[in-house]
């Protein structure tokens, strides 16, 4: 009764084929990402808010796992970090393992679509936020409460828009199948 | 030896990438907590990003300009509300010279020492909140004003009800403030009801603030209004920081709780200003120089 979870091999036939990102696109997701992430923005707001800059990371993680690498999550937890003024290296460390998962995760997923991709992305961002409070009690801060957890709900639900926007401008033009 | 061919190479598994990189984070974990380094990384990233702070806070700034421009149309009627207010606080004003003139004299009646005038001069910068992070772990903001701006590490930063915090951090062009409510911030404070003296710290919650240390006994009530005292020249003395909010005694404890609520709101407005305090050097009396 697992097949019927996962594309049947029409469906996969089916498929929207898409053109490879290039690393300006990438970029500049990203950087529209940790624009959205630093909007000003009241705190009840700011507490169900998906933090876009790993929505961002882990679409290309699972897209292209040979584009997207730690080394790029790490350098864009350490500029949350700073905007935050964390811990520096709170969330340096938080994107690496988010980045293992999905990286590990990533074939798997792929045979998913947006829609089932969304709760195996949610448990990624559990884990990746248990290690965020983790860091900061062991650090020496109060723990701040389960609503700290509304992000990842929030987080998995964004997943859908957010890889449905970021594909967008990769849809080829023409149909591969016209030939 | 033939080595593969370039596009087979993968580099090194994601595993031993991780490992790399957890220690990486951890040696930046522990060397930011226990020694405070790396503060040039920080001012680095901080310059970087600070183009995409201000293009994520160009909504805020653009609505403040429209309404800027709607408000235009009422300025006749704020105008006259505003000298109303100015004439209310003249009268303040005269009064507070009648007093000052007769406290000088009553002193002087009194032979007590002239109330010694530091001569501080406060300037302030008025400045903008760039960023409020979402962690609940860190009560700090971030301005947009920074060493371009003259700001400097140390320097009190108040809203027009009271004390908001200090400026803990620099950057070039954005500055970073602890609020009153961070768990390793005090001010030294005074009650406004009878002067009594003690330190005031935040606690890591929201708008909530202690005084620790004071004994079951101490003449404080709940509604008490607690002003800075100027002690430790960080603070100019008189300006609100917090409103006594309860008072709990615990038999088991020898200290009471003293619970209050910051007086100044960080979420309310979004205008700062920030006080810099120009000390003269504190003058030798004249016996400790012989």
């Amino acid at each position: 009764m697992n097949r019927d979870k996962r594309l049947n091999a029409d469906d996969y036939l089916k498929q929207d084929v898409y053109d490879t990102a290039s690393n300006g696109y990438i970029a500049l997701t990203l950087a529209l990402a940790l624009i959205l992430n630093f909007l000003p923005l009241p705190n009840y707001i700011l507490l169900f808010r998906p933090d876009f800059v790993v929505l961002t990371i882990l679409y290309w993680c699972v897209q292209y796992p040979h584009k997207m690498g730690m080394s790029v999550a790490f350098i864009m937890g350490l500029m949350m970090d700073v905007a935050n003024v964390n811990i520096l290296g709170q969330h340096a460390l938080a994107y690496c393992i988010a980045v293992y998962l999905t990286l590990i995760l990533c074939r798997r997923l792929r045979l998913f679509n947006t829609w089932r991709q969304a709760p195996q992305i949610g448990f990624i961002l559990f884990v990746m936020q248990t290690t965020m409070i983790l860091i900061a009690v062991l650090g020496g801060f109060r723990f701040p409460g389960w609503e700290y957890y509304f992000a990842t709900v929030s987080g998995s639900l964004a997943w859908i828009p957010v890889s449905l926007l970021l594909s967008v401008p990769l849809k080829q033009k023409t149909d591969p199948n016209a030939l | 030896m033939k080595t593969a061919p370039p596009f087979f190479r993968h580099g090194p598994g994601p595993f031993a990438k991780l490992i790399v990189f957890t220690c990486l984070s951890c040696l930046l974990i522990v060397e930011d907590l226990r020694f405070k380094r790396f503060n040039e990384v920080r001012q680095i990233i901080g310059t970087i990003i600070f183009p995409l702070q201000r293009i994520a806070y160009a909504p805020t700034f653009i609505y403040d300009e429209v309404k800027n421009f709607i408000v235009h149309f009422n300025l006749l009627e704020e105008n006259a509300k505003l000298r109303q207010q100015f004439l209310e606080n003249q009268e303040y004003l005269l009064r507070f010279h009648a007093l000052e003139t007769e406290n000088a004299k009553l002193r002087e009646l009194l032979g007590a020492i002239e109330r010694i005038e530091k001569s501080t001069e406060t300037k302030t910068i008025l400045s903008e909140i760039l960023y409020t992070p979402r962690d609940p772990f860190s009560h700090k903001i971030t301005l947009n004003k920074g060493i371009y701006h003259k700001v400097q590490l140390g320097q009190a930063v108040i809203d027009d009800k009271g004390v908001i915090g200090q400026i803990t951090r620099t950057y070039p062009f954005s500055s970073e403030v602890t609020l009153l409510t961070d768990k390793n911030h005090s001010v030294p404070v005074q009650v406004l009801r009878n002067s009594l003296r003690s330190v005031i710290s935040g606690t890591g919650k929201n708008n909530e603030l202690e005084l620790r240390y004071l004994s079951i006994n101490i003449d404080i009530q709940p509604g008490d209004l607690l002003v800075t005292s100027g002690i430790g020249g960080v603070y100019p003395p008189g300006i609100p920081v917090a409103v006594v909010e309860k008072i709990e005694h615990s038999p088991s404890d020898d200290f009471s709780r003293i619970v209050s609520n910051p007086v100044a709101g960080v979420d309310r407005n979004r205008q700062v200003l920030i006080l810099s305090m120009i000390q003269s050097p504190v003058e030798i009396p004249a016996e400790a120089k012989n």
